[in-house]
C-alpha cells in the first residue's frame, strides 16, 4: 500500500479499494488512528462507532458489501437518525435517544456500501451558526481552533477539513452546510428542496430543511448526492425521481466546458460590508470564468435585505411547532418530581432544551401567537414569495448565480454569543437560497490571512431548482477536481 | 407593528411554549428577543397587499397513496425511549384529582 489514505479523496478511497490496492479495514483502520488522536482536541465527532465501522469494512473486503461507496469511510451530523448509537441533535433532552430506523440518507449510504465511522457535533438542533450551542462541547475550526468551524453542521465540516473521514452528511436549514463549508474550507452543497428525503433528519424547520453532502472534491459531492437523491414514499414533501431530470449523473457534467453558460452577479451580494478577500475571490472567479467564455450578467435580488427577518419568522414559527414533540412523555428527558402534567411538561423542556432553542421555540411561538399571526407569520410567507420571484426574474436572465457564502472568513469563540441577533445576521448570503428551495453549492476559494492565520473563504454558486448539475459543473471549472487542502492542524504543542 | 418586548409578554408565551424560565431567563430573553423582534420589523416597510403567501417550496399538493396496510414500528421498539411506560401504554402524571406522580 503506498496511499497516503486519510489525504485522499472519497472516489480514490473507492477505486483503490475496487483494485485492492489497499483494503477497506486498513482505510478504516487509518481514519479511526486519526480521530483517536486528533479528536479530543477538535470535537468534531460526539460518538464514533469504531467496532462497527470495522464490521462493516471486514464485509467490504470479503465481498459481502458492494456498490458505488464500497469502503468508504463518512461521517454522520447527529440529526440523523440511526439504529445503531444514539441520536442526540446535540442536545440534553436526546442524549439518551436510540433511533427505532434509520433515516433514508443513512440508509441510502449504507446500501451503497459506505463505512459509517460516528456522528458529529452540531448547534443543538441545528440552530445556530457557529456549534458553540452544543449541549455537550464546542467543535473548534481546525485551521485555527481559537476560531469556531461555523455551524450548524460544525463538526461534519471540520471532520472533512481535518481528514477524520473521506466525506460528511450535514443538514442545511439557512446556511448550516454551506458556512461551515466555507469557513472549514471544504465543498458543501443544500440541495433543491425535495431532492433528498427529510426522513429521518430530526426536523428543525420542514419547509426549509436539507441533507446534502460536505466533501473535499466537487466530484465527491456530485457523487455522494448521487447516492443520496431520490423519491421517498416515506417523505411525502421528496419530489418525483423525474424532477431532476432524465437519466442525470451528476457526475456526467464534470469537466465540460462553460463557455455557453451566463454567470449573475447581484450587487446585494458584493457589499462594501464584507472582508475585502472575500469580495476578491469573487473577482478572481469572474476573471476565470470570463477567460473560459462565460458570460458575466448582472442581476438584481432587490429583497435580499429581507432575507434574515424573513427566515427568522418562519423557521421559528416551524420550530416551535417540530418541537413540541419534546414532552418527556414519548422520548427524551423528564423531570425528576413533576407537580403535575403541564409541569412535567414545562419541567422536563426546561431542564432539557438549551438558551438558544429556548429562544427560537419562543420567537415562534409569539409571531404565530393570536394578534401577531398577520403581521408576522403571514406577512413573512408573502416576503418569502417576493425573495422566490427575485430569483425567479433573475434566472431568467442566466443560469446560476455566483456570490459569498459568507461576510468574513471564521470568527473567534465567543464573539457572538451573547447577542443572538448579530448571529442571525452572520446568515445573511445563506438563507434566502433555503426560502426559495433553489440549491447551494459552497466551493473552497482560497485563503484570507487574517492575524497571522490562513483562514479559508469560500464561494458560493446558487441556480434554479434541479440545477445541481450545472452548479457542479461550474465549481468543477472553477477549482479543478484538486481535494481541498487538509487543515495543517496540529495537536497543540 | 413596533412595541417594546415586556417580560409579562416573555412570561406569558413561555407559557403557551410550555418552557419553565428562571427570573434571569425571563430578564435575558425579554432584551434578546426584543431586540429580534425589534429587527424583525423590517418587514412592515414593504407593501405585500396583492403578494399570496408561500408557505412551502415545492408547487406539489396532496400525494395520495394506495390505502393499503404497511409495516409500522412494533409497539416494544416505540416505547424503548420513553421515560415512563406500562406497555403498551406511555405512562405520565395523574391528569385528574390529586393522585401520585408517576
Amino acid at each position: 500500500m503506498n496511499m497516503d489514505i486519510t489525504q485522499s479523496t472519497m472516489i480514490e478511497l473507492r477505486d483503490a479499494i475496487a483494485a485492492k490496492q489497499v483494503t477497506a479495514h486498513e482505510v478504516t483502520e487509518a481514519y479511526l488512528q486519526r480521530i483517536a488522536a486528533l479528536n479530543d482536541s477538535l470535537g468534531a465527532y460526539t460518538q464514533v462507532f469504531a467496532e462497527r465501522a470495522l464490521q462493516r469494512a471486514d464485509e467490504v473486503d470479503a465481498g459481502k458489501v458492494t456498490g458505488a461507496l464500497a469502503g468508504v469511510p463518512i461521517a454522520i451530523k447527529d440529526n440523523l437518525c440511526t439504529t445503531f448509537g444514539r441520536t442526540t441533535c446535540s442536545s440534553k433532552i436526546l442524549e439518551k435517544f436510540e433511533s427505532p430506523y434509520d433515516a433514508t440518507a443513512v440508509r441510502r449510504l449504507e446500501a451503497a456500501g459506505a463505512v459509517i465511522l460516528g456522528k458529529t457535533n452540531l448547534d443543538e438542533f441545528a440552530m445556530g451558526s457557529s456549534t458553540e450551542n452544543s449541549a455537550f462541547a464546542p467543535t473548534r475550526n481546525p485551521w485555527d481552533t481559537t476560531r469556531v468551524p461555523g455551524g450548524s453542521s460544525g463538526g461534519s465540516a471540520a471532520a472533512v477539513a481535518a481528514g477524520l473521514c473521506a466525506a460528511a452528511l450535514g443538514s442545511d436549514t439557512g446556511g448550516s452546510i454551506r458556512q461551515p463549508a466555507a469557513l472549514c474550507g471544504i465543498v458543501g452543497l443544500k440541495p433543491t428542496y425535495g431532492l433528498v428525503s427529510r426522513l429521518g433528519l430530526v426536523a428543525y424547520a420542514s419547509s426549509l430543511d436539507q441533507i446534502g453532502p460536505m466533501t473535499r472534491s466537487v466530484s465527491d459531492a456530485a457523487l455522494l448526492l448521487d447516492v443520496i437523491a431520490g423519491h421517498d414514499p416515506l417523505d411525502s414533501t421528496s419530489a418525483d425521481d423525474d424532477a431532476r431530470g432524465e437519466g442525470v449523473d451528476y457526475l456526467d457534467t464534470l469537466g465540460q466546458p462553460v463557455d455557453k453558460l451566463r454567470i449573475g452577479l447581484a450587487k446585494q451580494y458584493i457589499s462594501d460590508a464584507n472582508d475585502p478577500q472575500v469580495n476578491a475571490a469573487i473577482d478572481a472567479a469572474v476573471a476565470q470564468l470570463r477567460e473560459f467564455g462565460a458570460e458575466i450578467v448582472e442581476v438584481d435580488l432587490p429583497h435580499t435585505e429581507y432575507g434574515i427577518a424573513t427566515y427568522y419568522i418562519v423557521a421559528t414559527a416551524e420550530a416551535s411547532s417540530n418541537l413540541a414533540r419534546f414532552d418527556g412523555v414519548h422520548y427524551g428527558h423528564r423531570t425528576d418530581k413533576p407537580e403535575d402534567l403541564i409541569d412535567l411538561y414545562a419541567a422536563s423542556r426546561a431542564e432539557g432544551f438549551g438558551d438558544e432553542v429556548k429562544r427560537r421555540i419562543m420567537l415562534g411561538t409569539y409571531t404565530l401567537s393570536s394578534g401577531y399571526y398577520d403581521a408576522y407569520y403571514l406577512r413573512a410567507l408573502k416576503v418569502r414569495r417576493l425573495i422566490k420571484q427575485d430569483f425567479d426574474q433573475a434566472f431568467t436572465q442566466c443560469d446560476a448565480i455566483l456570490c459569498p457564502p459568507t461576510t468574513h472568513p471564521a470568527f473567534a469563540f465567543g464573539d457572538k454569543t451573547d447577542n443572538p441577533l448579530a448571529m442571525y445576521l452572520n446568515d445573511v448570503y445563506t438563507v434566502n437560497c433555503n426560502l426559495a428551495g433553489i440549491p447551494g453549492l459552497a466551493i473552497p476559494a482560497g485563503f484570507a490571512d487574517v492575524d497571522d492565520h490562513r483562514l479559508p473563504i469560500g464561494l458560493q454558486l446558487l441556480g434554479p431548482t434541479f440545477s445541481e448539475a450545472r452548479l457542479f459543473q461550474i465549481a468543477a471549472a472553477l477549482i479543478g477536481d484538486q481535494p481541498a487542502p487538509l487543515a495543517d492542524y496540529r495537536l497543540p504543542g | 407593528m413596533s412595541h417594546q418586548l415586556t417580560e409579562a409578554e416573555v412570561r406569558h408565551v413561555a407559557k403557551l411554549s410550555r418552557l419553565k424560565l428562571t427570573d434571569e431567563q425571563v430578564h435575558n430573553f425579554t432584551t434578546q428577543l426584543g431586540n429580534v423582534l425589534e429587527y424583525i420589523d423590517k418587514l412592515s416597510e414593504l407593501d405585500v397587499e396583492n403578494v399570496e403567501p408561500m408557505a412551502h417550496p415545492t408547487s406539489m399538493t396532496n400525494k395520495l397513496r394506495e390505502d393499503v396496510v404497511t409495516e409500522a414500528l412494533p409497539i416494544d421498539k416505540v416505547l424503548h425511549n420513553a421515560p415512563a411506560s406500562d406497555p403498551p401504554y406511555f405512562k405520565v402524571p395523574k391528569v385528574l384529582g390529586d393522585g401520585p406522580s408517576a
